[in-house]
């Protein structure tokens, strides 16, 4: 599993953190950190549903 | 492709049910999803209602929130702070000027004021406590005056650095903005004294930093040249009124719903670990923002089937998205164990996402657990049909909600 994301987009609404703890972040602006860029699969359900809520739609998962 | 000259709705149909959206949503969806609807100044705007296409909206840059934007939809009604204000600007600035609230507001920030907004609502309880006692019996007391507004009036004022021998009064005046049994005019008169307050705060805190948002915004931007005292001030009657009004009735509907299914109150106050979900699907279930999103097109754009014209407006029904069978089952049943309920646009959508979420998610969680373990004998005081809904308000919930235990 692969995450990318834009930052530049990104607003900050945590959703991602709330969702997939192990994986997402925020640094101290709010903007997404990605703790673990290619998380192990059984947290793969957990990474797509952040990208379903991120309201930037800036969280892609390959 | 033309539109059905359809006899338009109002953009904001009563509900029935308290705990339902507007029954004429379900009926939208299936046979209209973008339909017109009638605005108070006579001009139609799209009405999107289901939940796909109001993500789509929501999601896409080619609709502006900048209500000076050609075919904006005109409500009527303008919330104090909201001309002019973040929630009406679009990126880039929207973006540079949001960026300057999100620290405050981040997951982590918020998980550091926890201790703090569980000691308010300790407090505030200990007040039910003791003014049920002195009610005597029979005697109720009001859970929206003793707990539902003042908790999130209290954590506004921690954050925007209000102080302390001003609580009172700060709250009492945004007491009188809120509520329905003052007449129009007193609303509007406390809406100025609310604005002339916060023009002090500001100025004042311009002489005197503290460690709030505010003095960050004062210290960081507008010394820089970033923001102007005045858009200072409109930040802060903007995050007072958005994190205001909308926790305040969530917390009251929240208290409501969890007598009305008490199966629910027993197996959350059993395993208080189940309360962020139940959250989740309280904020999908109630909607508590009955005038949705409004946007204008900037260009022509389909959805779901229908040309919108650039230049027209569109109003997103977010408590139809979030009761939408095709994203989840049963949508008219409140299931604290709904899987998917995070799905929920109660927050909206898009980069205008609600910015207060976290703030939001954690005064509804701690204010319920802690309702739920303190009071297990909560109920209402009044019939269910006697409760006093704001039907007539911009945002959802209850004037009053007497309780006893």
């Amino acid at each position: 599993m692969k995450i990318t994301f834009d930052e530049e987009k990104c607003c900050g609404a945590g959703q991602c953190v709330l969702v997939a703890p192990e994986v997402f972040d925020q640094d101290d602006d709010g903007i997404v950190v990605l703790l673990n860029p290619s998380p192990s699969d059984d947290l793969r359900e957990a990474v797509e549903e952040a990208a379903a809520v991120c309201p930037a739609n800036v969280i892609h998962v390959e | 492709m033309l539109s059905k000259p359809v006899s338009p709705l109002p953009a904001e149909p009563p509900r029935g049910c308290p705990f339902s959206p507007p029954p004429q949503y379900a009926v939208l969806r299936v046979e209209e999803p973008v339909s017109r609807v009638s605005l108070p100044d006579g001009s139609w705007a799209w009405l999107i209602t289901r939940y796909e296409d109001v993500r789509a909206v929501l999601s896409d840059p080619r609709f502006s929130s900048d209500s000076a934007a050609p075919g904006f939809p005109r409500s009527g009604m303008v919330t104090a702070g909201e001309a002019g204000s973040l929630i009406r600007t679009d990126p880039p600035e929207h973006t540079r000027r949001r960026r300057m609230l999100t620290p405050h507001v981040t997951v982590k920030s918020v998980s550091a004021l926890r201790p703090r907004i569980q000691e308010i609502t300790d407090e505030l309880c200990d007040a039910m406590e003791a003014e049920r006692e002195a009610a005597g019996s029979p005697g109720y007391v009001d859970l929206v005056r003793s707990l539902a507004l003042p908790l999130p009036s209290s954590v506004i004022s921690l954050l925007l650095g209000v102080p302390d021998e001003d609580h009172d009064v700060f709250q009492s005046i945004t007491a009188t903005v809120m509520s329905r049994v003052n007449a129009e005019e007193e609303r509007t008169a406390a809406r100025a004294r609310l604005l002339t307050y916060l023009r002090e705060l500001v100025a004042g805190k311009e002489r005197n930093p503290g460690d709030d948002i505010l003095s960050g915004l004062i210290h960081d931007r507008m010394g820089a040249g970033e923001l102007t005292h005045d858009e200072v001030v409109g930040t802060a009657a903007l995050l007072l009124v958005a994190g205001h009004e909308t926790t305040a009735n969530m917390i009251g509907l929240g208290a409501l719903t969890l007598l009305r299914y008490p199966h629910a109150a027993e197996e959350l106050r059993k395993d208080p670990s189940l309360m962020p979900g139940a959250v989740e699907e309280l904020l999908r279930f109630h909607s508590v923002t009955r005038s949705g999103p409004r946007r204008a097109a900037t260009a022509d754009v389909e959805v779901g089937g229908q040309v919108i014209k650039a230049g027209e407006g569109i109003i997103c029904a977010l408590a139809s998205a979030n009761r939408d069978p095709e994203v989840f089952p049963d949508p008219d049943g409140f299931d604290p164990r709904r899987a998917n309920s995070q799905r929920h646009v109660a927050f909206g959508y898009g980069v205008h996402q609600c910015l207060g979420q976290a703030l939001a998610r954690a005064e509804l969680q701690i204010s319920l657990n802690t309702l739920l373990r303190r009071f297990p004998e909560l109920r209402l005081a009044v019939e269910f049909e006697d409760v006093p809904f704001r039907s007539d308000m911009l945002v959802y919930g209850c004037h009053a909600l007497p309780v006893t235990w």
